[in-house]
């Protein structure tokens, strides 16, 4: 079997954020975790093509990068392609998924990749495409590739495919007739007394995870409106006073822009694992516009700048963690009076 | 922060992604590092990037989300 290898910059080997702008190479053979991928697919499959992309680089140009990858796909005669594993790391999910789509799509050839459930890829494609859970931990990277093998293998000889938790992948939201022992009644009974005794039970019908927040209603009139600025791109006072962590962040910080112009280089710098923070680190305006926003405060269009930004570190963050840290936020900003919010997102 | 009735535009070069969470009022920044400017271009028309960024941001706050198109 021919199989195509899509990797990021740092799984295969070019360097990590400062090479993260990289446009898609291609290389003969296989790289980094390719290899083990190899050897999981068994004898007679072969990584022909191995394309290694910059996250920044495939984030910002997934059009063009989907039909490269696409393209190389069908140059290859490949009958696979095998995006990551991506574990946490958001953007390579979110690119993994877009190129496995595509060739999907476009050349009706399977393609599958493996992230870990917080990965934002998940959400966006889980219902087009298999992506098997890899859990957050980069040290299981060989039973994760032998998960994806397996999977793949299957996927190629158009083998039956069982149920998502039986495989290992996230649920595609499909449903299949089959018969069962019970009638509705029974198994809902069951489920409702494992429940009550504290014992583990599967829901049939899975509750979406993400819960829809209609939008609140516009602001009036801006000229009148307090704004804030709120960011998750990790920027903090030089020493980061409250050390809020470069992933996994359970803190934020409100840091006072009062009275100031402009936030000067030096006197700031980025609590953020995800990205290269050095733009930002330049000049913290690429990140929390304050420059901007007085200005336009002067010229009317805005009441009034907020006399604080808040700043936390989305990267690899749990959703729970990221809603607490959203509603100690609001409760800070409304007790302020504040009326609207720009939240800039890295 | 919307839960909370607080109307929220987010700047981000990764749409999707606000998308996929439900985000409400989404403006396209120009990109992951240099989300409100461009590290390769003179300070002026670096300022004029953000300028148009924030300024967009602004209209998303004042239009209601369900009767205009992203």
């Amino acid at each position: 079997m021919r199989v195509v290898h899509y990797l990021n910059q740092f799984f295969g080997g070019v360097g990590g954020e400062e090479q993260a702008g990289l446009p898609p190479e291609i290389r003969p053979g296989t790289v980094g975790p390719g290899r083990l991928l190899e050897q999981a697919l068994g004898d007679g499959s072969h990584v022909v093509t191995t394309i290694i992309c910059g996250d920044n680089y495939a984030a910002e140009n997934v059009q063009e990068v989907t039909a490269m990858v696409t393209q190389q796909v069908k140059e290859a005669q490949a009958e696979l392609l095998v995006a990551g594993p991506c574990f946490q790391a958001g953007r390579y999910g979110t690119a993994a998924g877009a190129v496995c789509a595509a060739v999907q799509d476009n050349l009706g050839i399977p393609a599958i990749t493996a992230m870990s459930g917080e990965n934002p890829g998940v959400d966006l494609y889980r219902e087009s495409i298999y992506i098997v859970d890899s859990g957050d931990d980069v040290s299981r990277m060989r039973g994760v590739l032998a998960e994806t093998a397996r999977l793949g293998n299957k996927l190629v000889g158009q083998g039956v495919i069982g149920r998502p938790a039986d495989e290992g992948y996230f649920s595609q939201g499909k449903l299949r007739s089959e018969f069962v022992e019970n009638t509705a009644a029974r198994r809902l009974t069951g489920m409702l007394l494992s429940k009550m005794r504290g014992e583990a039970f599967e829901a049939e019908v899975p509750i979406k995870s993400i819960d829809a927040v209609p939008a609140p209603p516009p602001v009036p009139d801006m000229s009148r409106a307090t704004v804030a600025i709120v960011t998750d791109g990790g920027l903090v006072p030089k020493g980061n006073p409250d050390r809020i962590p470069r992933a996994f962040a359970q803190v934020w910080g409100a840091y006072p822009i009062e009275d100031i112009e402009s936030l000067r280089a030096g006197e700031y710098e980025v609590a953020h694992g995800g990205y290269d923070n050095r733009p930002v680190e330049q000049d913290p305006h690429r990140l929390v516009p304050v420059d901007v926003l007085r200005q336009m405060e002067r010229d009317g269009l805005v009441g009034k700048l907020h006399p604080e930004f808040l700043s936390t570190t989305g990267n690899s963050n749990p959703l729970e963690n990221s809603r607490r840290m959203g509603r100690e936020m609001a409760a800070r900003l409304i007790e302020a009076g504040v009326d609207s919010v720009i939240l800039t997102s890295t | 922060m919307e839960k909370a009735g607080i109307p929220v535009a987010q700047v981000t070069a990764m749409t999707a992604v606000a998308k996929a969470v439900g985000s409400n009022r989404i403006v396209r920044g120009q990109g992951i590092v240099n989300l409100l400017g461009d590290s390769d271009l003179p300070p002026e028309e670096e300022r004029e990037i953000r300028k148009r960024i924030v300024r967009k941001a602004l209209e998303a706050l004042a239009t209601d989300p369900a009767r205009s198109d992203p």
